[in-house]
């Protein structure tokens, strides 16, 4: 037999049949729905007159259009309010659980999906957002989908997909104080580029990534789709085990047994062959930030922003419309920059242990006057969990507060906009011109490096106030 | 989704000459809260076409009355970024049925195949050739030839071959999409599934 990669494992065993000539048919066992991309999919459905074919393996929660303050009134905003209706709608017509707003399982869908146990080894998983890739931290095949494809999910539990080529990335050592996870991933695409992943599924491993938690190895494949790639995975081993363990919907029992004994078959072969392999030293690794317009534009924080020598053609243009839209000149340094918004949350950067760093951070401190600092949980679950760990007065002591869950300026489809010209240093995913509002101006950090700016009111170096 | 069979099309085209050019440009998030298919062309490159107060940049390609066809041509790593199908969506509802680039996001690159919009990757070389062709003549007309695989340069007779799944190919000239496909593979889903 020819060793397999885990991402052959698990890809061969859902392969309904291979099409002449084209994709394979590939067998879903998890679809994660929100309220913006299946809308079109439902209505998609109810013209051809079918019906969801395998609700119980479905799971829904309105995120991405929902408020984060006040969320016991209604939506403010019609057209939110009603792609919300609109779910919970299709949800009841169809038979399938809806997590609304403001009950105990409502979050970004991303972060409720592994909290309840829903997402487990070994599993595919889609979901018509791109950050499904989240859920591959798991050893799960976990991959965004476009609506067309949530509508084929929803009609046969199937979609049609042609099997990607496979990528090793190997992050060997020690991260340095104050550097995370979310740093590792910044760092892979800073190097890799937003299109070095293309056409690849990326496997994680080395010591590096074997020492995250989950909550760390959810933030780096959560990323791994701002490389390009259509998802990322690290092979489960006991931290997933124990993180999976005695969860809502994890197996229990005997069947958690006979689940073990499938999941410690989930790793690649010793002499399975990827078709690309990256490797990196931890030790090289500082706490990262960006500078331009998409995610692979990152630097060390005391580093300067590197100059356009050596660019030409459309990459030059390319590069200086993205400093221009920044207000930033090639050659100058990060460090002192000014801040006028801090957002910690989303699906990358939006759970427990993120509050955690972020509240040791400030613990003691005051946030800057200059900086609006919105706190947003990822989850009902995540904000119970800060607040039954006590991290409310701590950060109210420092002069922030927590707002309820939602993707919130993650994207601009909310209430939570940046306004036109603003910096603001996000724990998000996309720095993109506009994503968190028309004009906005994003730096990706992680949390520790997004506390390090609202206590200080500029970007700063978080190793150096630990 | 139901959309127009794809044979042979001659048209002018439209440049775009940006890298990575992302989803959240072709549509900005705040437009994705429709519930049905519809009018998503108004709002396609909606910062980069409009000012904040709602008139239109006339530096942007698309508003310059020199520039039409149905090929959008843009520069290296198309598509980047979210997953939303909208960014196909409104490229097709503006009008556009063909998008050339060098290099195609995975996700953008199969939503606009499951939506009647062709993705035809070229050369970088060939893709120079092609903005600076309609530099010199905005009216310059390109052939696209979905049974050949073939992109020409009317002009100058000059062609590139592009790749296509032979089943995606398929599809596209019948006007046939997977769903259909897949219902009719029930049985043997649940055969799968026992
Ligand atoms: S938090 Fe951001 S990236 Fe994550 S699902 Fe919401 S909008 Fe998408």
């Amino acid at each position: 037999m020819t060793a397999k990669t885990l991402f052959d494992k698990i890809w061969d065993a859902h392969v309904v049949k291979q099409v002449e000539g084209g994709p394979n048919v590939l067998y879903i066992d998890r679809h994660f729905i929100h309220e913006v991309t299946s809308p079109v999919a439902f209505l998609g459905l109810k013209n051809r007159g079918l019906k969801v074919y395998r609700p119980d393996q479905t799971t829904a929660t309105p995120d991405h259009n929902v408020p984060t303050i006040n969320q016991h009134m209604s939506i403010k905003d019609e057209l939110s309010r009603n792609q919300v209706d609109m779910l919970k709608k299709n949800c009841d017509e169809n038979g399938i659980v809806y997590h609304g707003l403001g009950t105990e399982g409502h979050g970004v869908v991303h972060i409720i999906g592994p909290e309840m146990g829903l997402t487990q080894p070994g599993m595919t998983i889609v979901c018509g957002d791109s950050h499904t890739s989240t859920h591959g931290a798991f050893g799960a095949i976990a991959f965004g989908i476009g609506t067309s494809e949530v509508e084929m999910v929803l009609a046969s539990q199937c979609i049609m997909q042609p099997k990607p080529k496979k990528m090793r990335i190997t992050v060997n050592g020690t991260l340095d104080k104050g550097v995370t996870a979310k740093d590792i991933a910044l760092y892979i695409i800073s190097k890799i580029s937003t299109s070095g992943g293309t056409g690849h599924f990326i496997e994680y491993a080395g010591s590096a990534i074997t020492s995250l938690s989950m909550e760390g190895r959810m933030t780096l494949c959560n990323l791994s789709i701002e490389s390009g790639a259509r998802g990322g995975m690290i092979a489960p081993d006991e931290t997933t085990f124990n993180y999976v363990k005695g969860r809502q919907f994890a197996p229990k029992g005997e069947d958690w047994d006979k689940a073990m004994e499938k999941w410690a078959e989930l790793k690649s072969d010793e002499d399975a062959v990827f078709d690309t392999e990256y490797t990196f030293d931890a030790a090289d690794i500082e706490p990262m930030i960006t500078y331009g317009t998409n995610p692979g534009m990152g630097i060390g924080v005391s580093q300067t922003i590197p100059t356009s020598e050596g660019l030409s053609g459309t990459d030059k243009t390319t590069y200086q419309k993205s400093l221009q839209y920044m207000g930033y000149n090639e050659g100058d340094s990060m460090k002192g920059k000014p801040v006028d918004f801090v957002f910690l949350g989303s699906c990358t950067n939006g759970r427990i242990e993120d509050f955690r760093e972020f509240a040791a951070f400030v613990k003691g401190k005051k946030k800057a006057d200059n900086v609006t600092a919105w706190l947003v949980p990822g989850s009902k679950q995540v904000q119970n969990q800060i607040e039954a760990e006590g991290l409310v007065p701590i950060l109210e002591e420092a002069g922030f507060e927590l707002r309820q869950p939602g993707c919130s300026a993650c994207l601009a489809m909310n209430d939570d906009k940046i306004p036109t010209g603003k910096y603001s240093v996000s724990t998000s995913n996309r720095n993109f011109e506009g994503r968190q509002g028309p004009g906005a101006r994003t730096l990706l950090a992680s949390p520790l490096t997004a506390a390090a700016a609202a206590v200080s009111g500029v970007i700063a170096d978080p190793r150096e106030m630990m | 989704m139901a959309y127009d069979k794809f044979s042979v099309i001659n048209t002018s085209a439209v440049p775009l000459p940006f890298e990575n050019v992302d989803t959240d440009q072709i549509i900005p998030a705040r437009f994705l809260k429709a519930v049905e298919r519809k009018g998503f062309g108004d709002n396609l490159f909606r910062d980069w076409r409009y000012e904040n107060d709602g008139s239109p940049k006339a530096d942007f390609p698309l508003n310059n009355a020199k520039y039409s066809g149905k090929i959008l041509v843009g520069g290296k790593n198309f598509g980047s970024g979210s997953s939303r199908e909208h960014a196909a969506w409104a490229i097709y509802d503006y009008g556009f049925r063909v998008v050339v680039s060098s290099f195609f996001a995975d996700i953008f690159k199969g939503n606009a195949l499951n939506n009647g919009l062709l993705p035809v990757v070229v050369s970088p070389e060939f893709l120079e050739k092609i903005f600076a062709q309609i530099e010199k003549d905005a009216d310059s007309t390109f052939e696209v030839d979905l049974p050949n695989q073939k992109f020409t340069i009317t002009a100058t007779g000059e062609s590139s071959d592009f790749e296509i799944n032979p089943y995606k190919k398929h599809c596209l000239q019948n006007g046939l999409d997977d769903i259909d496909y897949l219902v009719e593979m029930k049985e043997q889903i649940a055969e799968f599934e026992a």
